[in-house]
């Protein structure tokens, strides 16, 4: 469900005129909820950013997240 | 790595059974469709942060974990908050909290926003951030109401990007 709430805000967002990137740790939900740009992370629930105390990691995977804002042919979908 | 198979029975029937098509992009609604391009480079941005994670700071209202539709209400986290101080409440059942509550940068990365922005990768950091409970099962007033007003409020802040992260 927190996939399709993600998703939900963000089209509402973008709508408004703001270019949006989600991180995504179900991509059958993801595929369905088909957001504007979403990075999949290969990780647990409650791990979007990889791990607790781990800023490399964290900031790794925000870059490859941004990587994907300059993207228009939406809905975008990549693997971190 | 997060898979459909490896979450709980109840969780993987519940999702398989849930009409996910009726909030699929439907191309006559422009709200599920719009596309905004990038306008300018991440440099000069100004970056705000949405979760799901149902975090809150401490003197505002937790979220109502005994909404049976889910609690669509959202909370308003500044920028400067530090983050161990926020709080969570959150009722899903197929997440390990454990991480989060050592770490709250997993859905509000925001001392990774201060490090890039410190290092000039982003422009600037928007004044308020926002955080959502996860569980929302009926999204219609998180649909009509809560998301385009938060909406509203990142475009008042004159916010480019936001990132969202799941929980």
């Amino acid at each position: 469900m927190c996939h399709q709430s993600v998703g939900l805000i963000q089209r509402a967002i973008e709508y408004a005129g703001i270019t949006t990137v989600s991180i995504s740790l179900l991509r059958e939900i993801t595929e369905k909820i088909r957001p504007p740009r979403a990075l999949f992370v290969p990780r647990p629930l409650g791990y979007p950013l990889g791990e607790p105390d781990n800023p490399n990691v964290q900031t790794r995977i925000m870059r490859a997240a941004f990587a994907l804002l300059p993207r228009t042919d939406v809905p975008v979908l990549e693997n971190f | 790595m997060a898979r459909m198979d490896e979450l709980d029975l109840p969780e993987r029937l519940f999702l398989k059974g849930y009409p996910f098509k009726r909030f699929a992009p439907r191309p006559n609604d422009p709200v599920t469709t719009t596309m905004t391009p990038l306008r300018k480079p991440l440099a000069e941005c100004t970056v705000a942060l949405a979760t799901t994670a149902g975090l809150s700071l401490p003197g505002q209202p937790p979220f109502d974990k005994t909404i049976k539709m889910g609690d669509s209400s959202f909370r308003e986290i500044p920028s400067y908050v530090s983050l161990e101080s926020l709080e969570m409440n959150h009722r899903s059942w197929a997440f390990d909290y454990r991480g989060v509550m050592r770490d709250r940068n997993l859905a509000l990365p925001l001392d990774r926003l201060r490090e890039m922005q410190k290092r000039g990768e982003i422009g600037a950091i928007a004044p308020h951030h926002y955080s959502f409970m996860g569980s929302i099962v009926g999204p219609a007033k998180l649909i009509k109401a809560s998301a385009p007003e938060v909406a509203r409020r990142l475009v008042a802040d004159s916010v480019d990007v936001v990132l969202l992260t799941p929980f």
